[in-house]
Parts: structure tokens; sequence; C-alpha cells
């Protein structure tokens, strides 16, 4: 039971570090509170569903498909709302009222469009994904079933979900410290006036940043049907929250800390499903007051309040 | 005449004067009432978003813990309602001053960390292992102390008396002091102001204002669920509200409930995803273009709008 929960809450645990990681990212360069993010990961998961349904796509390159497509759109998204948003005097505050406007749009034309009935993709199919690439390294058939860890069975799901976020993360974590780019968005997050300063053109890699941070949501929507259960419209604001919960306990601004805080939010969630599971829902909103009250700044986290 | 005395002439008494006579001529008493908490909700908001600048996105909970407070009062202590009231009250301002160690945060750290106390309280009230105490997610009924003629009179007179309040802070040199605070701490402080104690103050009458129209709410509809009380729709309502008309005004959030408080009950009840496409879009609109809402056109000419 304890190795149980201890595994799957690593599983999980890597997931809702993806789940935080973009909107960290978002935070860390732009110092703006994206509240819509959980709306962006119902579309992603949306998109997951429709290509499935309608032209029998495996969830596995929908991933691609769905980072691409929300990377694209969030540039223009970028220029409409944020510069302007910016030149404002609480641009922190202002941007959590707006995103959040955001979010009930959002929310609002994803029910009209689609309705509000729960949706899911049958729980086989990144089974089979697994499968299949693992009888290409082994050379023969390997069936569809739970996987095996340390002599405790998960979903072949859970596994592939976990095994993706956990990828993720390693390329963003390569994308920010071996790549130029990434190398100006550390420096953009470290001091936004100095990096313009030093020349850097700040929009435009703010762009990408946030283009990637909801590439990222949607890639986390892709697997959502898997590891949150059915997906309806109303779905985000939820979700928003855990992701908040996720990169305060790691650190805001600190995409890496989101990792941490990822592990942590989901190795106790489990524990608490196991053990106190009837009050295993409290436990978000009890870590989040609380780290935030010992330590604003998260575990990682430098100073990060002002007044 | 003083400026506050001329105010409570001109818009606190004839909102109430609407309220007290609209009954006898309309008959959707129930309409009239959620005005009157719309109206009180607003106001409480803005006496802590509008005046220090905080945004507390789980408000609800103190509306919530109102309503607990008088159910609980009306349930295991028999209390008579108006005692049951100040029980919801003093509920609601325990909450508040729990949470005061969160002003250590700023900005939209105290807004999500706000709202994550709000959804804990309803995790808590509406927990099956509760029920002997809460009834958990049963819902509960008080029919022992329905009254609505009562409790409306009563509604009417905390609407009243909120106003009164934020008329008061408009006018007088405490809330001068707050929006001190709220334009720049460390000046206000440097100027006298004892900004954690006026902050404080502030918060724990916000959510007195909140706790009292939650417990009125509970009177009058009797039966209601966990959800019903701590819906974040009041606090995303109350919040539009304000910045619809202008924070830190009196006319402000009153202009704001009678406008769109008004549209959602045309037109939102019966196709409520479209209404909150337009409540979205309307956010969004007000935070690019007028974020200090339609009042703020008048001030802008030079005109004095309470």
């Amino acid at each position: 039971m304890f190795t149980y929960s201890l595994l799957a809450g690593l599983l999980f645990g890597l997931y809702f570090s993806l789940i935080g990681l973009g909107l960290n990212l978002i935070f860390g360069v732009m110092r703006i509170v994206n509240l819509a993010h959980g709306d962006f990961l119902m579309l992603g998961a949306f998109l997951a569903f429709w290509l499935f349904t309608l032209f029998a796509i495996n969830p596995v390159p929908a991933i691609p498909i769905a980072f691409v497509g929300f990377a694209i759109a969030g540039v223009p998204i970028y220029y409409l709302l944020v510069p302007r948003l910016l030149r404002a005097k609480d641009p922190e505050m202002l941007s959590f009222i707006l995103f959040f406007g955001l979010a009930q749009v959002i929310e609002a034309v994803t029910t009209i469009a689609f309705g509000t009935s729960e949706r899911s993709i049958p729980g086989n199919q990144l089974g089979q994904a697994i499968a299949t690439v693992e009888g290409l390294f082994t050379g023969h058939a390997v069936d569809d079933g739970p996987v095996e860890i340390f002599g405790q069975t998960f979903p072949a799901s859970w596994v592939a979900s976990g095994i993706a976020s956990g990828c993720a993360v390693l390329l963003v974590y390569v994308y920010l410290y071996q790549s130029r780019l990434g190398y100006l968005t550390r420096a953009v997050m470290d001091n936004r006036e100095e990096a313009v300063a030093a020349g850097i053109d700040v929009h435009r890699v703010s762009a990408i940043a946030f283009g990637i941070g909801l590439g990222l949501a949607a890639v986390a929507g892709v697997f959502a049907p898997f590891m949150l259960g059915s997906i309806t419209p109303a779905m985000g604001a939820e979700i928003t929250i855990t992701a908040f919960a996720v990169i305060v306990i790691g650190s805001l601004g600190n995409p890496l800390g989101t990792v941490l805080g990822g592990v942590i939010y989901g190795v106790s969630y489990m524990l608490m499903q196991s053990y106190f599971s009837s009050w295993a829902n409290l436990l978000p909103y009890v870590l989040l007051i609380a780290i935030l009250l010992v330590r604003p700044s998260g575990l990682l986290g430098r100073r990060v309040r002002r007044a | 005449m003083p400026k506050i005395a001329r105010d409570l002439l001109l818009i606190l008494l004839p909102v109430i004067a609407a309220f007290a006579v609209l009954p006898a001529i309309y008959s959707n008493h129930l309409l009239l009432f959620n005005f009157i908490i719309a109206m009180t909700l607003a106001q409480g908001l803005n006496i802590i978003y509008g005046f220090t600048g905080y945004l507390p996105f789980g408000y609800v909970g103190f509306f919530g813990a109102g309503a607990y407070g008088f159910s609980l009062a009306v349930m295991h202590l028999q209390a008579p309602p108006l005692l049951a009231l100040a029980a919801g009250a003093a509920a609601a301002v325990l909450f508040a001053l729990l949470l005061t160690p969160l002003f250590r945060l700023s900005g939209a750290y105290f807004s999500i960390a706000n709202l994550a106390a709000a959804l804990a309280m309803l995790q808590v009230v509406s927990n099956p292992n509760l029920e002997s105490i809460t009834k958990g997610p049963y819902g509960i009924s008080l029919n022992g102390v329905f009254n609505p003629t009562f409790a409306y009179a009563s509604a009417l007179a905390i609407l009243g008396a909120t106003l009164g309040l934020v008329i008061y802070l408009r006018r007088s040199h405490f809330g001068m002091a707050l929006r001190a605070i709220r334009e720049d701490p460390i000046s206000a402080g440097m100027a006298g102001i004892n900004v954690v104690r006026e902050r404080i103050i502030a918060w724990l009458l916000s959510a007195l204002v909140a706790g009292l129209a939650g417990g009125v709410f509970a009177w009058y509809v009797s039966v209601f669920y966990p959800e019903t009380v701590f819906s974040v729709e009041f606090t995303i309502f109350s919040i539009v509200f304000v910045l619809f008309g202008g924070n830190a005004t009196v006319v402000g959030p009153i202009l704001g409930v009678i406008v769109l408080y008004g549209i959602y009950n045309a037109v939102g009840i019966s196709t409520p995803q479209y209404f909150q496409l337009i409540y979205g879009a309307l956010i969004m609109g007000l935070v690019l273009f007028l974020p200090n809402g339609l009042i703020s056109l008048l001030q802008r000419r030079g005109i004095d709008v309470p």
C-alpha cells in the first residue's frame, strides 16, 4: 500500500509538474498571472479528444500537434493583451483579473460549442502506444495491459503520462539552459530592465515564452483524460488552483522548482488518498496556504515579495 | 450641508426607500432580495478591494461562514434569528481574523491564498464526516425560523448600514488613510498612518458585511446546500459589479448591480453560458480600457461623484 502510493504519487507528481510548468514559465518571464491556464489545458484536452474521435489519431501524435498549435496561437494572444498590461500601474494584479476574464470567455465559448456533457478517451489508447514502443525496443510484441514497477501494477496510461511529462520537463530544461533563446529568456526572468538595456528584444522573448507556456498547458491537456478523469468545459478552474499549489510549493518563477513542487504534491496527494481519503480534497488548499505563509517564496525560491 | 449628510440623503435614502416600497408593487420578492444581497456584497468587497487594493478572491468564504454561523446557531442552540445573525457575523469575522496572516502576501498571492482558504472552508463544511454538526453535503433546512418579511427587512437594514459605512469611508479621514495605503503603503506609513491596523480594520469590516449578508441569506432562503453559499459566483459577481461602476466609490457598485444584475436576470438565467461570455469579455475590456469603471468617465471631467 505504501509503496504503491509512493510510486503512483511519483507518476502523478511528474504529471502535476507538467501542469504547473507552463504557468510558471509565463509568471517567471512576464510577472503576469495566467489565471486561464487551466482553461488552455482544457482546450488541449478537447483537441486530443476531437483528434481521436474524428480522425482516430492516437493521443501520442496529438502531443506535438497540440504543442505547436497552441504555441503559435499564443504569440498573437501575447501581443494583443500583455504589452498593454505591462504599461499599467500594477500589471500583476490587473493580469490576474484580465486572465480571469479570459478564463470565463474560454469556458463559456467551449460550453456553447460542445455542451456540458463529460467526455473521455479509452484508457488503453496510451497503453497501445507504450506497447508499440516497447515492442520496437525488445523486438517482440508486448501486450498493452497494466505495467509492473517494483512489484506494483499501474495502468499503462499513468506510466505513459508520467514518462511523457518527465520528457517535457527535460526538454524545457534543455531549452532554458542549453539554447541561446533560453539564455535570453533567463536574462529577462532575472531582470527585465537590464535585459532591455542589454539590447534583448524583450517582447519577442516573452511572446515565445508565452507560446511555450500555452503549448505546455495543451500537452498537459492531452493527458488529462487519462490522469484527471473525464473532461468538461468547466474543469479549468480547479486545475488552475492545482497548478498554483504546485508552483507555489516549488517556487514561483523557477521552472525547475516546479518539478519538486509537483512530486511533493503528487506523493502527498496519493498518501492522503490511501490513508485519509475523505479529507484528500482539502490537501491542495491547505498545502497552498501553509507554504505561502511559511515560505512565500517557495521551497527553492529567493525573495519575491516587495512591500 | 456637509458632504457626508448630502450623500446619505441623495444616495442611501433613495436606495433604501426604493427597496422598501418595491415589494408592494412587484411580486417577485426573491428577486428583490437577491438584488439587496448583491448590492451588499458588492459594497462589502468595495471596502476591502476599492479602498485597500487587496482583491479577496475568496470573499464568498465570509458569506458562507455567515450562512453556516447562522444555521448552526439556529439548529444547535435554537437561537432566535437576530441572535443567530450575530453568530453568523461573528463566524465571518473570526474567519477573517484567522486569515489576517495572509496580508503578509502581496497582490496576486493574497488573492490566491484567500481563494484557497474559501475552498478549504467549503471542503470542511461539506465533508460527510462532519454530518452531525454541519449536515455535510446534504444541505441545511431551517423551517423553524422561516419568516421572509422579517428577513427582508433585516437584509434592507444591513444594506443601509453597509451603504452608510461606505459613504463614511468615502468622506472620512479613515477612508482617505486606506486609499493612501493602497497607493503607497510606505509613504502612508511615513505620514503617520498605522498601515497594518487600518488595513485589518477594513478587512474585518468587509468580512462583517459579508457575514451578515450570508446570515440573512440563510434565513431568507432557509434551505440550501454548501455549494450554494460557497459558490465562487458570489465573489465573481461582486468583483464585476465593483469594477464596472468604479471602485472606492459609493455610486459605482450600486450602478454595477442595477445594470449588470438587471441584465443577468433578464437574459442570464435561461442561457448562463452566453452571460458568462459577456461577463468575461466585459472584465477583459474593463481591465484593458477602463480600469477605474464607468464613474471614472465623469471623474475625469472633474465632476465629483461620491
